[in-house]
């Protein structure tokens, strides 16, 4: 019978997935794409993660777990598997999910939506799940100290560096989204600010009024912040205070600067804590909302299944299908970043090591559900109102008339300035041109679906929810990211000078903030006064520092594996680490050394230079076009960073397997002993 | 009848607690009573309002959220 399930399972699974790649013509309901992967993602978790977990993994339910070895009731604790799988997907899911396949989905649905499908199954849930276990197996290390232990210093440092450095390009990308999102739109700006005072309240609440009672004052946060979606609708009639919530992109980026540099020096517990536990709530609410309406509402998909952009000369961002699909849809699929988080809390709170299967790669599947349900969002969109959300000015012009004829005669995909006009006024806005970064389209594509599955005629209401719901975790990102950040500085300049690495000492702490808000506040600002957007240089940087990250955790986890003397199973996580050093290296030499200014920073700085020599610049881009050319210098040095950093571990774990494999004394490993469990 | 659904709703409701953390408290002093009663080195219990405290602290110093 169980037999029959999964021949089922498997054959409507490869006829939807045939479905997905073959149909063409009028449009293909997104219901396809649901059912494929449904399919995919429950043959991925029975066979393949119950076989790494059992052959390769071989874990071993009778043995002793750090939550019950260690259980110190606070960050050791036993737990009920369903509630760690809560809280380890809680933890991983983020903006980045939502934001990558949005962009992407300037390729058509299909490369996204394969990749999507079968990447995550075969790469990003196996590095999940690899991390989770062999964390747990040393008490909860983090990646580096694993680096460290298993394959020497190098590799240790090098996952140190990779970390900070991709926390800073993310938080720029990420202040990025949220500033195109607030940009002369006072209903978010208002929205957003009120996220800040409300947090506040409630971690006042948590702290003086009913101390740790999280549920109540999500509660009472959450209809806050609700309630500020709902003023802010009614902020037009109120012209002053409208026009005070009106801002150009450059004082809202400053804003966010000087809204993370306060952020990262109060106590957590006033700000950071109480808007972690009402982003979670709306995290999970909203993403469980947009999945069933998904399903309900099945809407059919207006993007072709692969356009023309595949070439290279996307507007969204610039580089052909291959390697850019692949960086810019990292969380979703891969993410490095997850390897920090499965190496942190999460493996002190498993009670068997069974768990590892449904937190470690469950988790994981769900995340890559999210964001099949945000491909869809997108790509339900009329394909010229998609490329006109999301094509920045610097490519088809800045206004309205120029923008719309260039969409629909050059690239074929009519879409009109009254369309555009009708759809800002149902969603509450002055204009949705060029309002690149991926949040307003995907807030779009999710207010359509959700108002039609739950409540017509609240459109606006729904789109300013799903950009509150974007920014409320984006900022926690920002947040979280900035004090971790400065936690590696400190532990850093604490080398060089001893008091810095005291953690609660207020000149320190003041510095090393202020270093780590000016490193990404930097690229911020450069991201923001870019008449091309920003988006296109940010966003593959993001993706080549997170898959660098990815390829430096799989490199820990295939040198375990070998000096295991597991070498026949290898392949597992060797795979998708040639598969990404492929990718990101590829995505690296073009972004330095393409000769297309769009594609190539060194180009791009180029062009500029001649540009301002001859004398041809708009006199407008005359005052920031040496900060331009210094920054597309910068980015290329960064790409080759990253890339070298890549190559030094790889080196190092070939290094560690060779002796391995030849029996020359390695690293002992660094699992801790058996110890039985106390059934 | 009336009874499973009393019981159903409070084991949802006690799992509602536990995956929010909202019975972090309670938990500590359950820990406390079974592991350290009479243990000269963990005798003072923290209070609600210091626990809270010392957990957030020590929730914020690692990586918690993602991209």
């Amino acid at each position: 019978m169980k037999k029959i399930f999964w021949i089922f399972i498997t054959l409507l699974g490869a006829f939807a997935v045939g479905g997905v790649a073959i149909i063409r013509g009028e449009h293909i309901n997104s219901l396809w794409i649901v059912v494929a992967g449904i399919c995919i993602y429950m043959l991925g978790y029975r066979f393949y993660s119950a076989w790494i977990a059992a052959k390769v993994l071989m874990v071993d339910a009778t043995r002793i777990t750090p939550a019950e070895r260690n259980n110190n009731g606070r960050d050791f604790v036993p737990t009920n598997k369903w509630i760690v799988f809560g809280h380890h997907f809680a933890a991983i899911a983020g903006p980045g999910p939502l934001i990558g396949p949005t962009l992407a989905v300037q390729f058509g649905y299909l490369p996204g939506a394969l990749w999507i499908l079968v990447g995550a199954v075969v790469t990003g849930c196996v590095q999940d799940m690899m991390v989770l276990f062999m964390s747990m197996r040393r008490d909860g290390r983090s990646l580096g100290q694993m680096a460290r232990d298993e394959l020497g210093p190098v590799g240790g440092y090098a996952a140190m560096v990779g970390t900070l450095m991709i926390m800073i390009i993310l938080i720029a990308v990420l202040g990025l989204v949220v500033v195109n999102a607030m940009k002369h739109s006072p209903w978010a700006t208002f929205t957003i600010t009120m996220t800040i005072p409300t947090a506040v309240l409630i971690g006042l609440y948590l702290r003086n009024i009913r101390p740790g009672r999280v549920i109540e004052a999500s509660l009472l946060g959450v209809s806050l912040l609700l309630a500020a979606v709902m003023g802010g609708g009614a902020l037009h009639s109120y012209p002053a205070l409208s026009n005070a919530f009106d801002l150009n992109g450059l004082p809202l980026a400053w804003c966010i600067i000087a809204y993370g540099m306060v952020a990262a020096v109060l106590p957590v517990w006033l700000l950071l804590a109480p808007r972690d536990y009402l982003s979670t709530f709306l995290k999970l609410g909203t993403i469980g909302l947009l999945m069933i309406a998904v399903i309900v509402v099945h809407p059919e998909l207006k993007m072709p299944a692969i356009t023309q952009f595949i070439d290279g000369t996307g507007p969204v961002f610039a580089g052909k299908v291959f390697p850019f699909l692949f960086i810019t849809i990292a969380c979703g699929v891969i993410s490095g970043f997850h390897a920090l988080v499965a190496s942190g809390t999460t493996p002190k709170l498993l009670t068997s090591e069974n768990d590892v299967r449904l937190v470690g790669y469950g988790s994981m599947v769900l995340e890559s559900c999210v964001a099949i349900a945000a491909l869809i969002a997108a790509a339900l969109l009329d394909p010229g109102v998609y490329f006109a959300i999301n094509s920045p000015a610097g490519i088809v012009g800045t206004l309205p008339i120029d923008a719309v004829a260039k969409i629909t005669n050059d690239w074929h995909f009519p879409v009109s300035v009254d369309q555009m006009q009708a759809l800002a006024t149902q969603m509450g806005e002055t204009t949705l041109f060029a309002r690149t970064g991926g949040a307003p389209s995907l807030a779009v594509g999710m207010a359509s679906i959700l108002s039609s599955a739950f409540g017509k005629g609240l459109l606006a209401a729904w789109y300013h929810f799903a950009i509150m719901f974007e920014a409320v975790f984006i900022l926690t990102t920002l947040d979280a990211g900035t004090r971790v950040g400065r936690f590696m500085l400190q532990d850093f300049l604490g080398h060089l000078w001893k008091p810095m690495s005291n953690t609660s000492w207020y000149p320190s702490i003041l510095i090393s903030s202020a270093l780590i808000v000016a490193g990404w506040g930097y690229f911020l600002y450069i991201g923001v006064i870019d008449p091309n957007g920003g988006v296109n240089i940010l966003w593959p940087l993001f993706g080549i520092a997170n898959q660098m990250l990815a390829a430096i955790a799989l490199c820990v986890v295939t040198g375990v594996l070998v000096k295991q003397g597991k070498l026949k199973y290898a392949w597992i996580t060797a795979l998708p680490l040639a598969w990404l050093a492929i990718v990101t290296t590829s995505a690296a030499y073009e972004k330095i050394f393409s000769s297309q200014p769009r594609v190539g920073f060194i180009a791009a700085a180029d062009a500029m230079a001649n540009k301002l020599m001859a004398g041809k610049l708009p006199t407008a881009q005359l005052s920031i076009a040496s900060q331009l050319i210094f920054n597309q210098r910068l980015d290329a040095v960064l790409a080759a960073f990253f890339t070298l950093l890549l190559w030094i571990i790889i080196l190092d774990t070939i290094r560690v397997c060779w002796r391995a494999y030849t029996k020359a004394p390695v690293l002992p490993c660094s699992e801790t002993s058996y110890v039985a469990r106390v059934m | 009848m009336i009874n499973n659904v009393a019981t159903i709703v409070k084991v949802l409701i006690s799992h509602l607690r536990r995956i929010t953390g909202d019975d972090a408290y309670e938990r500590y002093l359950q820990h406390h009573q079974l592991h350290h009663l009479g243990d000269a080195a963990h005798h003072t219990v923290l209070d609600r309002r210091t626990f809270y405290l010392t957990e957030q602290q020590r929730k914020w110093s690692g990586v918690k959220r993602c991209c």
